[in-house]
């Protein structure tokens, strides 16, 4: 009997990550650049890129790959996107074309976008770990440790903040830090235009997607752009439940919403419906982990004192996938998160420290049973309906940057497989895209 | 389904029987199909009526409500929180001899109220001892929300947040630790008729616009009336807010506020406070026996304790105080207050302080006849225009003058609200398409379900077919998982959904 693929695709994963306990040793010297001559006679095979938009989308009179959610059949106050089941979304970043989309899924698998053509975006944004990378805090390039962890991707179209610290407006200026920071991806716009135009693939693609086969940066942050706003997710079963579907939700996830909503947890205050953000910046008083001292947040980006170890408010659709939780994967659970928020006000600021801490940072006393019912509603909100396949082969030869999981790893010191191993991911999860 | 809706309709004609009629639903098969023909006109809608008696739930009641039902609850005590996440919803209390239905928290419940759906309305219930609110709405547009008692629920007594159009009126609130009646992040919203006491704040309108605050009575807490615009709010402004009207005596409570919350700021002895509220009118109240301040009006940096928020403006403009009768206030102020005072060589606290960046000039707000009262920061504020109200005007207030806001009766609107609604036609059932099938079904790509095209191929133009199907699904294919049962869509939607997925094309 033939299984579904996509049910091949979540064993696979499963098998995958098992397969992989053993690999002991990783490749020694990761700071050392994988060439890419050795992969320049792999020209063989012809990419074509899709002519449909991802299952989210769809195919607007323009061409223009455009959102289509029952969502968008409700309000919100000024369009902001909060409120509560039957609301809005925020405004989306949509309208590429299908093509771009697709191109946008090669480069960001992609390992020939970082200076060592070592790492992708997807090495710390993968999709089998919610497009994060299951670490504390993500590792660059050539093995440095950076100082926060990889925040989810599913649903970044709806952010008009983005970072951490919330200090970046769009996509396309985000992705300029972890692309030229020479700790993450260390790639240059010189270079990275050079190696793209010089691939065999590459121009073609970019003939597809664009006018024509120059390859530019913007493009290139187009592309990038086109992609990650297709990653949608607001088809959970809690999403049945608002839009009016009672039976979706079993009765302690129903028992967790009222907790998550109610005004003693007040986690609905900030995690606010349907994006479960309302994207402000907050200043809540995590501890940090064990010997690092207080990260000032939003403070560093904006001066402002009194925003000192204040950060965005994440999303928490897809939560259950992303775990460890808070800026520096500052707890490994999603009970020991919820559990942060009924340990008492400003517990965990550390002396010499005045916070300006959110009002809503209370001490509700939620008993443990609230607090286990809070985690079952978490687990309703999540939803990978719409993942997008990973390319069993990229124009560069390489293989798909992924993030290694913490049992092959775990001291979280490497931030990849190196490329060249045998005994690497190869191919587990991935098909090619029916044209 | 179809025995359901007959007897919906039914319940409208026999409407007027509604107390003394137990369980409507129960009693009609057998009238249903010989009325209901008869009655199956269009837009006839409303209401079967559940009744809930001590030992019932209310939650059950809930559970069995559809769209446009009433649940009436007799007097007892009632344990439970009750959510409404449906539309058109209507919980009614009933009192008999004094007797009120009473929902009991015991401190240990969280909320008793918690709707989300349009078109609600809830009132004559006694709700005492919850741990967050009595009634918390979140994004419902179209409340009314009256003749509640509400004791001490703890957070906030009566709280709709992104709420548009709504109605709070003849509540009465006490010992509530933050606000009363708190109005968050909503629009056109009228707070009228109620009275709140022993709270540490009566009614607050926060990041609001299109508010009347009138005919209220707010004493005996911290502080009396609130128009504040939080930072840090997704939703960022407050404007247009006419608080008129109001009996604002005596809220000279200490402030029993939780540590960190915004009103645990809010100096005892506070008649009304505008904390960055735009367009604030303060019109025709009585404003007596506030031992700090009668009004304060302020910048944010009145609260120190809140991290900034670039994208929120700090300051109150335009704030008009007009008539307003003022006596007996700041007969004891508390120690910031008294140190300004004296710089003016007084110990009493003012009737109106304007305090921080709300004294400027630019920020354009007047006084109607300054010099009545005993005021602080004011020098640089403008006269309101002071018109007196002749008889003629009293009776007729659609002839006062307009530069008051007395010919202003109301800032709900005329029409309600959109209701948040997926429409059953071909727009709705491309969103249901797209959101709930395209996870299985894409067009032409083989997922966890046959694409698009294939099912096409099966059915042609036989949209009845498949929205049978799609209510019942049967294994067909046997490299395919089962199809869950989609029958939580109408029947008519079904339908819709079936044809648009035989159309599409791209």
């Amino acid at each position: 009997m033939q299984l579904p693929t996509r049910l091949l695709r979540v064993v696979g994963l499963a098998l995958s990550a098992a397969s992989l306990c053993q690999l002991a040793t990783l490749a020694s010297d990761q700071t050392q650049p994988l060439t890419l001559t050795s992969f320049s006679e792999r020209t063989a095979y012809t990419f074509t890129l899709s002519a449909h938009c991802p299952p989210a989308l769809r195919l607007d009179a323009e061409g223009l790959c455009r959102l289509s959610s029952p969502y968008q059949r409700y309000g919100s106050l000024y369009n902001q996107g909060v409120g509560g089941l039957k609301t809005g979304l925020p405004r989306v970043r949509d309208g590429f074309t299908p093509e771009q989309i697709d191109l946008g899924r090669y480069l960001f698998f992609d390992p020939i976008l970082s200076g060592n053509n070592r790492i992708a975006c997807s090495s710390c944004h993968d999709p089998a770990l919610g497009f994060s990378d299951g670490k504390q805090q993500s590792v660059g390039a050539a093995g440095t440790r950076l100082q926060r962890s990889a925040p989810s991707l599913w649903n970044v179209a709806f952010f008009n903040k983005l970072l951490w610290d919330g200090s970046k407006r769009s996509l396309e200026e985000q992705m300029l830090g972890p692309l030229y920071a020479p700790q993450e991806m260390a790639s240059s716009p010189l270079g990275l235009i050079d190696k793209l135009s010089n691939n065999a693939h590459y121009p073609a693609l970019f003939a597809q997607a664009f006018a024509d086969a120059t390859v530019t940066l913007d493009r290139i942050y187009r592309a990038l752009v086109a992609f990650e706003s297709s990653l949608i997710s607001l088809n959970s079963r809690y999403d049945w439940y608002a839009h009016g579907v009672h039976s979706a939700l079993t009765d302690n996830e129903l028992a967790g919403l009222n907790v998550f909503r109610s005004f003693v947890a007040r986690c609905a205050e900030c995690h606010t419906p349907p994006l479960f953000s309302n994207q402000q910046i907050a200043v809540i008083g995590v501890p940090e982990t064990a010997g690092k001292p207080l990260d000032p947040g939003a403070q560093a980006a904006t001066g402002d004192a009194s925003q000192r170890g204040g950060f965005r408010v994440p999303s928490l659709r897809n939560a259950v996938l992303t775990a460890p939780y808070m800026h520096a994967g500052n707890f490994s659970t999603l009970r020991e998160t919820v559990a942060f928020y009924t340990g008492g006000r400003g517990h965990a600021v550390p002396q010499g420290e005045d916070l300006k801490l959110h009002w809503h940072i209370w001490e509700p006393q939620l008993s443990d049973k609230e607090l286990d019912r809070l985690v079952d509603f978490l687990g309703a909100l999540t939803d990978q309906a719409f993942m997008p396949e990973i390319p069993a082969r990229l124009p560069s030869g390489l293989s798909p940057g992924r993030a290694l999981r913490s049992e092959q790893d775990p001291d979280g010191k490497y931030s990849y497989l190196a490329t060249e191993d045998p005994r690497r991911l190869h191919n587990d999860n991935t098909h090619e895209a029916q044209p | 389904m179809k025995n359901l809706l007959l007897l919906t309709h039914l319940s409208t004609l026999v409407s007027f029987l509604k107390p003394s009629v137990a369980c409507l639903r129960t009693a009609l098969p057998l009238l249903g199909p010989l009325l209901g023909t008869l009655l199956m006109a269009p837009n006839m809608t409303v209401a079967a009526v559940h009744q809930v008696h001590p030992g019932d739930s209310i939650q059950a009641a809930v559970k069995a409500a559809v769209a446009g039902d009433e649940i009436v609850v007799y007097p007892g005590t009632y344990k439970e929180t009750v959510y409404i996440d449906k539309d058109d919803i209507t919980l009614r209390g009933v009192i008999v001899e004094g007797e009120w239905p009473n929902l009991e928290g015991s401190k240990q419940l969280n909320d008793a109220i918690l709707y989300s759906g349009n078109g609600f309305s809830v009132e004559w219930f006694k709700i005492t001892n919850y741990k967050g609110n009595a009634i918390m709405g979140q994004a419902g547009n179209n409340f009314s929300i009256r003749n509640n008692w509400i004791i001490d629920t703890g957070v906030y007594g009566i709280f709709p947040e992104f709420g548009e159009n709504g109605l709070i009126e003849n509540n009465v609130l006490s010992g509530i630790e933050d606000a009363a009646i708190y109005v968050g992040m909503c629009d056109h919203v009228d707070v009228r008729n109620n009275r709140v006491f022993d709270n540490v704040a009566g009614i607050e309108i926060e990041n609001t616009r299109h508010a009347l605050v009138e005919g209220n009575i707010a004493h005996n807490n911290t502080g009396g009336i609130l128009v504040f615009i939080t930072p840090g709010l997704p939703i960022k402004t407050s404007y247009d807010a006419i608080i008129r009207r109001n009996t604002i005596i005596n809220n000279n409570t200490p402030n029993f506020a939780i540590p960190g919350s915004l009103v645990s700021t809010i100096p005892a002895g506070t008649g009304m406070i505008v904390l960055a509220g735009d367009d604030v009118v303060i019109e025709d109240n009585i404003i007596s026996g506030n031992n700090t301040a009668g009004i304060i009006v302020t910048s944010q940096d009145f609260a120190t304790e809140v991290a900034g928020d670039p994208e929120s403006d700090p300051n109150p403009d335009r704030v008009q105080i007009r008539d307003n009768v003022m006596y007996d206030n700041g007969n004891d102020p508390v120690m910031d207050v008294k140190a300004l005072m004296l710089t003016q060589f007084s110990t009493r606290g003012p009737d109106i302080l304007a305090y921080k960046a709300a004294a400027d000039a630019e920020r354009g707000s007047c006084v109607s006849q300054k010099t009545a009262y005993r005021t602080y920061g004011l020098d640089d504020w403008q006269d309101c225009e002071r018109v007196t109200v002749r008889a003629a005007d009293a009776v007729a207030s659609a002839t006062a003058p307009p530069s008051t806001s007395r010919a202003v009766l109301s800032k709900m609107l005329a029409e309600p609200a959109t209701p948040r609604v997926i429409t059953v036609d071909a727009n709705g059932a491309e969103l249901v398409y797209q959101g709930i099938c395209a996870g299985c079904h894409t067009r032409n790509v083989r997922m966890i379900g046959p694409p698009v095209l294939a099912i096409q191929a099966q059915y042609g133009t036989d949209a009845q077919a498949l929205a049978d199907y799609i209510a019942a699904p049967t294994k067909k294919r046997p490299d395919f998982p089962s199809m869950p049962p989609q029958d939580h869509l109408s029947e008519a939607m079904r339908l819709e959904v079936a044809r648009y997925m035989l159309s599409l094309s791209r």
